[in-house]
């Protein structure tokens, strides 16, 4: 969706708020103000601001209103936020890419801004003064001169009749001036959280209301042949039963111009509640058209991607002599890398709300993290014309990505259309875990040649990788770090064919570079004999900005000395003790991680402390910044530990947390401690970059505990016991 | 279909199920208290937890039928305005990030504080080791916890 900036002035009639959930009580008295999609002024003084993007816990629901709030100079702590659900009116309303905060600071800003300065022109009319001797201040306007004020309330009638001003010509508010940006603010569903208050698509109720549950061919994408339909509508509470052929294809990479999947194959039980669909689905029998890929397996894989690494792959890129200087050089590292396949098993399994309407069309209420794609793949795939989909948003129990999919929110309408009620659909956990869009798998041969001095002259990397459709395109991918400071620099990739479906997971690309290039630039700091700090900032060079890709020595640099001296790096620590470092730059965020641990003698890892630096600009919820640090963190440390989906005659093994765990309170390390560097620019936001460098921190740090190198994930499959 | 009678909250509440229907259903499905979350179906996660005559239980391994005279409490009823300390304090750190996993934390803490008010930070971690969180919150949990422990903002 293109990006745009347009006010529109509208008087709010009673009950009139614009698309989005709509709380009973009717909007707003008459006599009300709202310039744009996401203000509302009542007669009274209450103002109303729209969230404009799904929260999946970070925290935009609050963070986004605080632009609105800090230019239009309102009492946060007063206003009432409502969520948007996919509107119109609203550009860039997907939470996802760490782009929420980068895209909406400037159009919300100014949104913000646009309705003080009418509310301040509808005073200055009243009070026939001119609007440069007025001020606000917390829903305020002031005129200094005379001691006249008026609130926001007072004037929304006035306001509401006024032209709304050029958002390219308003002055937004410099950084100095902030009373809001950057302060700690709590979230504003915080109470409603702790009371378990409605809030996700399942906890909606509504008179009538089925329960849904789903079924998939373990073995990925083949579509179900025949099932026990008769045996299962049978049984207590079904309703119905039924196959859904779908489109085989549909877990296949998404081209590059539709933004979402076809329907996959499914076969649907709907009972009149949660448990006798359930036990409905236990007794189900399906015969899957699964033949085509039965003998697909990590273990071939794995097979596939070594060979691929031993021959030339496809060039992306070739500077210098990276042959010659290898051959030159007076050390030679070679390492091979690999990382497995993950889900994303968010703490709310995939589900949705959804049930047809008198016109014919449907609403959902869905947790979706881009609400305008679910309207364009419901009017696609289920032929439900966009202007009769409504998509409300929920919060999301957890998204990383999982939830820029659409499958949930075709199942749920499909299942609406035909049964003509309104459906609960939810995935059990084992649901989630084997059809999900998961994190490929990946490897990487690394081939680096040190001079004489300990410099980085060469460097040749072999990537085996799955054909995830990268958001970043192949030519930029392998401009990025450390293309442009290594100056003979190779990078060849094969693809392993795989019929894993994959999708984004937190930091795509960067979630599997960031390991293995950040381990094996400590190898080469190791190999040269030098600080894995030191050699770092030499290989980053002297203070510049580059451009195209844009990329900053010198902030990399800043958070990685500010994250090593907060650690205290360069401390003498016993056998057994160890900190690594490491740092990456993704989503235009700059992020180190010092990682100080212990390793018991018996291989067992104790994380005492996280040490993070982070650079991505002006903090806008400093509060909700450090959760996304300290979240990620924790991410990265509970994939590394525990994780990995293995795959066994085409499907997924794992289906719970007792075979693919989650980080306990006890692995917790009792510090996170996290670190902003602040700067007076336009933001870059914090969702994914500060997961990337977390596993190779953490590997690093082992390897300076035992002297032992991890070059593959989880740890749990490596012996790290030592004497 | 029997007729079950349960004690929820302090008030008598009918549900008619089978007997093997875990109260987390009977809760979220029969008696509208959605507060109670489903994670795993298997007792692995803690989104699930009540307390049943004080004590912190995984609801959707509690089948209704071995409820009869039990006193149970969802997060609903942990305290009539949702002031509990807990509640308070989760709010007053800034807890929650998603929020999916927070009310069953909530319940588990509850229970842990009543059976010790001062805990370690040991037993803190062990108390609230069957609880994931999944968006990494467990700093500010455990801070949380602790805050209240220490009879903060009571």
């Amino acid at each position: 969706m293109k990006r745009r900036s347009f006010l529109q002035v509208s008087a709010l009639a009673g009950g009139g708020l614009m698309l989005g959930l709509v709380p009973e009580q009717a909007a707003a008295a008459d006599g009300g103000f709202a310039p744009n999609a996401f203000i509302s002024i009542d007669g009274a003084g209450l103002v109303t601001l729209m969230a404009k993007n799904p929260d999946m816990g970070q925290g935009v629901k609050t963070s986004l209103p605080m632009l609105l709030a800090e230019e239009l100079d309102v009492d946060f702590a007063r206003v009432r936020v409502l969520q948007a659900g996919a509107n119109a009116r609203m550009a860039d309303q997907g939470s996802g890419g760490s782009q929420s905060v980068p895209q909406s600071w400037d159009q919300l800003r100014r949104a913000g801004a646009a309705a003080r300065q009418m509310l301040m022109l509808a005073a200055a009319e009243r009070w026939g003064v001119a609007v440069a001797e007025l001020s606000t201040d917390k829903g305020q306007v002031l005129h200094a001169a005379s001691g006249r004020r008026a609130g926001y309330g007072e004037l929304a009638a006035a306001a509401a009749r006024l032209k709304a001003p050029d958002p390219a010509g308003l002055k937004l508010k410099p950084r100095a001036e902030f009373k809001l940006l950057g302060r700690r603010v709590a979230q504003v569903d915080s109470a409603e959280i702790v009371r378990g208050a409605p809030l996700f698509c399942g906890d909606t109720q509504r008179p009538g209301l089925l329960h849904a549950v789903i079924a998939k061919s373990p073995v990925f994408g083949a579509r179900p042949m025949s099932a026990n339909l008769e045996q299962i509508k049978a049984m207590a509470g079904v309703r119905d039963a039924f196959l859904v052929e779908g489109d085989a294809d549909a877990l296949r990479p998404i081209p590059q111009d539709r933004p979402f999947r076809s329907l996959q194959p499914f076969v649907a039980i709907i009972a009149t509640s949660t448990w006798a669909a359930l036990k409905a689905k236990q007794a189900l029998q399906v015969r899957w058209d699964d033949g085509a890929h039965k003998h697909h397996s990590s273990a071939t894989y794995r097979a596939t991607a070594l060979q691929r690494l031993a021959e030339p792959g496809e060039l992306w890129r070739d500077d210098g002599d990276v042959p010659g200087e290898l051959a030159r050089a007076a050390k030679v590292v070679e390492a091979t890398y690999e990382l497995p396949i993950l889900a994303h098993t968010t703490m709310e399994p995939m589900s949705c709300f959804a049930e047809p309407t008198p016109e014919g069309g449907l609403r959902f209420i869905a947790p979706c993290q881009f609400p305008g794609i679910a309207v364009l793949a419901v009017q696609a795939l289920l032929r439900v014309p966009a202007a009769k989909v409504e998509v409300q948003i929920a919060r999301l129990g957890g998204g990383f990505g999982r939830r820029f999919e659409s499958d949930f929110v075709l199942e749920a309408g499909t299942i609406a259309l035909r049964m003509k009620a309104p459906i609960q659909l939810m995935y059990t956990r084992e649901d989630d875990m084997r059809h999900d869009f998961y994190r490929p798998f990946g490897w990487q041969r690394l081939r680096g040649g040190l001079d004489a001095q300990g410099r980085l002259q060469a460097l040749h990397v072999k990537h085996a990788r799955h054909a995830f459709r990268d958001p970043v395109t192949p030519k930029l991918r392998a401009s990025l770090f450390p293309a442009r400071f290594v100056p003979n620099y190779r990078v060849e990739v094969a693809m392993v064919d795989s019929n894993v479906p994959a999708g984004a997971y937190r930091a795509p690309g960067s979630n599997l570079n960031a390991f293995m290039l950040e381990s094996f630039t400590d190898e080469l700091a190791h190999a040269a004999g030098q600080d894995p700090l030191a050699f770092r900032l030499a290989l980053l060079g002297e203070d510049r900005e580059l451009k195209e890709p844009d990329f900053s020595p010198t902030r990399m640099k800043g958070v990685l000395r500010l994250a090593a001296e907060k650690a205290g790096w360069g401390r003498r620590l016993p056998k057994g003790s160890g900190m690594g470092l490491a740092a990456y730059f993704s989503h235009g965020g700059y992020i180190a991680h010092v990682v100080e641990l212990s390793v018991s003698r018996a291989g067992g890892v104790t994380v005492q402390r996280v040490t993070s630096a982070v650079d991505v600009g002006p903090i806008i919820n400093l509060s909700g910044a450090e959760q996304q640090v300290q979240g990620s963190v924790i991410d990265g440390l509970s994939s590394s530990l525990w994780q990995e989906i293995t795959i066994e005659n085409g499907a997924a093994v794992q289906g719970n947390f007792d075979d693919n765990p989650h980080l306990r309170m006890p692995e917790v390390p009792p510090r996170i401690d996290v670190h902003f560097i602040q700067r007076d620019m336009a933001p870059t936001g914090l969702g994914e970059p500060a997961f990337p460098p977390l596993p190779p921190a953490l590997g690093n740090a082992i390897f300076a505990a035992t002297g032992k190198r991890v070059r593959s994930l989880p740890l749990r499959q490596h012996d790290l016991s030592w004497s | 279909m029997p007729r079950y009678a349960l004690n929820i909250n302090g008030q008598t509440r009918q549900a008619d199920v089978d007997a093997d229907t875990p109260l987390l259903w009977v809760l979220r499905d029969e008696l509208q208290l959605c507060g109670t979350k489903y994670g795993c179906g298997k007792g692995l996660c803690g989104a699930c937890t009540v307390h049943v005559d004080g004590q912190a239980q995984r609801s959707c391994q509690l089948p209704v039928a071995g409820l009869a005279g039990k006193r149970v409490t969802t997060i609903e009823g942990l305290h009539p305005q949702g002031k509990h300390p807990l509640q308070q304090a989760w709010i007053r750190l800034d807890v929650a990030q998603c929020g999916y996993c927070q009310c069953g934390q909530i319940m588990q803490a509850a229970a842990l504080l009543k059976a010790k008010p001062r805990p370690t930070d040991t037993e803190i971690d062990e108390a609230m080791a069957g609880n994931l969180c999944r968006c990494g919150t467990q700093l500010r949990i455990r801070a949380a916890i602790k805050a209240v422990a220490r009879g903060e903002g009571a």
